[in-house]
């Protein structure tokens, strides 16, 4: 009999809980990058086109699934998919959504403890008196794991430690004395800070405290509409990626939190109002701090330019030194605040991450919750060192890259197909409704059998094949040569052997030798550890076969 | 702002706010179901323990 003994509290807590699973660091980081990459105000058209056509769908799918499962004892997708398709491949195809959590909490957590050491900083007031190069200077310190400014050794690592064993910790304590303790304090309290810091990132005055600009130019900026952008292929496909990876579709958490969910209990406005939340955090709340802060007190030109490297050297190298303009004390606020919004961001989402590894080892094995929860924060230590030690060697980047984008799309292409097409539309359909206090609209029917299903495979495939510099115009009319950042191209590593190829500086031509070296040993280590979690699946059958449970 | 950008900022903002809302309030009115239902909170409750 499966040790899993494990309830929601209440059904504020679940919603709590599975908002702060979808809202990350990407709600604030990627997503006004994205915007502002992809046709500024029009961005927000495909975005909620996809929001509606495949993020809704897949989101019913997976509560959908995750409840189906959990009728059967089933908390984690190997056999959550194994009850739902008759082939025994597709407990191997659920294996994705155990693999993806531990190798993506891996590197994760890492992000998450650099928030957690910037509140420290914020509060001894650190970056008071550095200029901008000196912010950043300090980023790139604290990741090469070189000096300390606290006077510990290998900070960096040790605030990694510190994380997993907060986050070990609470999942020991269970669902609802853990998780959703912590969703229930963590959520209200990043609203709160984010809407601290939208409305500072709607007061800018420029000339006040070394602003150059207004607020509404970083608001002009972000949201004025490009209406020739949204007929580029391009500006789709970034707008369902952000889509699926705004909402932690693919990756396994949203099953395992809804496989404790009752038949009789409603999902369908459940993750309606979970998917909201993470939309208002993200359109509203993440739209407001980052790009009207930094176009205020930097200029146009200065964020173009570093919108380029992403939201992460925004979030670290840049706006910490924003806010010492505000002042020691209320600058010292708004580092905590911040940080503390991107640490409770990240948290409840790595918890997340670990519970389809614990909710496997109870099923199929009766470990105790503490023994698995242990166990999970021990595998992600092994598997993250790696990401922390080797940061400039492109460890973090590959374990990025396989385990938190391609494996999401591969995993919620086969799901989407095992329900509406194995499993069964109308059987899906059925349990979607079962005990829903809203009336769904049969629309959806079609859309989750044919929109949706089609949509994934759109994205794959624009990932798959990327056209050289996105030109989707110049492939379609025959002249279809491969981007570098295509799946295939990066499985080929055919950029970092450009380079190396190019490199004249003997220091330079060693460190790419050694990203090559890191980069191909990251993947095998990936590829690894799905290899040994398949293996489990395996044991966890025959033990099913050997008890008479198939 | 320029008008086109205040506008679907206002309208994506409102819009987005208010579903969120909408949502969530429907969550806090919805009526509970009898016990044992998925939650612990209420299970103390005589009113809502499942028929002998």
């Amino acid at each position: 009999m499966s040790a899993n003994k494990e309830s929601w509290g209440s059904r504020v807590g679940l919603i709590l809980a599975m908002a702060g699973n979808a809202v990350g660091l990407g709600n604030f980081l990627r997503f006004p990058v994205q915007a502002v990459q992809n046709g500024g105000g029009a961005f927000i058209i495909p975005y909620l086109v996809c929001f509606l056509v495949m993020g809704i769908p897949l989101l019913w799918i997976e509560w959908s699934m995750g409840r189906f499962g959990g009728r059967f004892g089933n908390h984690s997708t190997p056999y959550i998919l194994d009850t739902m398709g008759k082939h025994r491949l597709w407990k191997y195809i659920g294996v994705f959504g155990i693999w993806t959590n531990i190798a993506v909490a891996a590197y994760y957590c890492y992000i998450e403890s650099w928030t957690l050491s910037y509140v420290v900083h914020s509060v001894l007031g650190t970056f008071n008196g550095m200029d901008q190069e000196g912010v950043a200077a300090f980023f790139n310190t604290y990741v090469s794991i070189g000096e300390s400014t606290l006077g510990i050794p290998l900070e960096a690592v040790v605030f990694y430690v510190i994380c997993l064993l907060l986050n070990t910790w609470i999942l020991s304590q269970g669902l609802a004395g853990g998780v959703e303790r912590v969703a229930k304090v963590g959520m209200p309290l990043l609203i709160l800070f984010g809407m601290f810091l939208a409305y500072k990132g709607f007061t800018i005055t420029a000339g006040e405290d070394g602003a150059i600009n207004d607020s509404s130019v970083g608001l002009n900026y972000l949201w004025t509409p490009d209406y020739t952008q949204l007929w580029s292929p391009t500006v789709w496909l970034a707008a369902a990626g952000q889509i699926f990876f705004t909402l932690s579709v693919g990756m396994g958490t949203i099953h395992c939190y809804a496989s404790y969910v009752r038949s009789k209990d409603d999902i369908a406005l459940n993750a309606m109002s979970a998917g909201w939340m993470n939309e208002f955090v993200e359109v509203v709340l993440g739209a407001s701090i980052l790009i009207p802060i930094s176009i205020g007190y930097l200029g146009i030109d200065r964020v173009t330019e570093l919108v380029q490297s992403g939201g992460l050297g925004l979030a670290f190298k840049t706006l910490p030194f924003l806010f010492t303009q505000w002042g020691e004390v209320l600058g010292a606020v708004a580092g905590v605040m911040w940080f503390g919004l991107l640490f409770f961001a990240g948290i409840t989402s790595s918890l997340a991450m670990g519970t389809p590894w614990m909710g496997f080892l109870q099923d199929e094995f009766n470990w105790k919750r503490k023994s698995a929860a242990w166990s999970f924060g021990l595998i992600v230590l092994v598997l993250g060192m790696p990401t922390v030690l080797f940061f400039h060697y492109g460890v973090f980047d590959e374990y990025d890259y396989w385990a938190g984008t391609v494996s999401l799309v591969v995993f919620a292409l086969f799901e989407s197909i095992l329900f509406a097409w194995v499993f069964g539309i109308d059987k899906g359909w059925r349990e979607i409704m079962s005990g829903s206090d809203i009336k769904v609209p049969g629309i959806y029917k079609f859309i989750i059998k044919f929109v949706t299903p089609l949509l994934l495979l759109f994205v794959f495939i624009g990932a798959l094949i990327t056209p050289k510099g996105n030109d989707w115009g110049a492939a379609l009319s025959g002249n279809w040569e491969l981007d570098d950042s295509s799946i295939i191209k990066k499985l080929m590593n055919t950029s970092l052997h450009r380079q190396i190829a190019e490199a004249t500086d003997p220091a330079v031509l060693e460190h790419l030798q050694e990203t090559l070296f890191f980069v191909n040993a990251s993947r095998i280590l990936l590829v690894a550890v799905f290899l040994s979690i398949a293996a489990l699946v395996y044991m966890a059958y025959k033990k099913r076969v050997r008890e008479g449970k198939i | 702002m320029n008008t086109s950008a205040l506008v679907i900022m206002l309208v994506t903002m409102f819009m987005v706010t208010g579903l969120t809302v909408y949502f969530f309030y429907r969550v806090l009115n919805a009526p509970p179901k009898p016990e044992p239902d998925s939650y612990l909170d209420n299970d103390d409750e005589p009113g809502r323990q499942p028929m002998a």
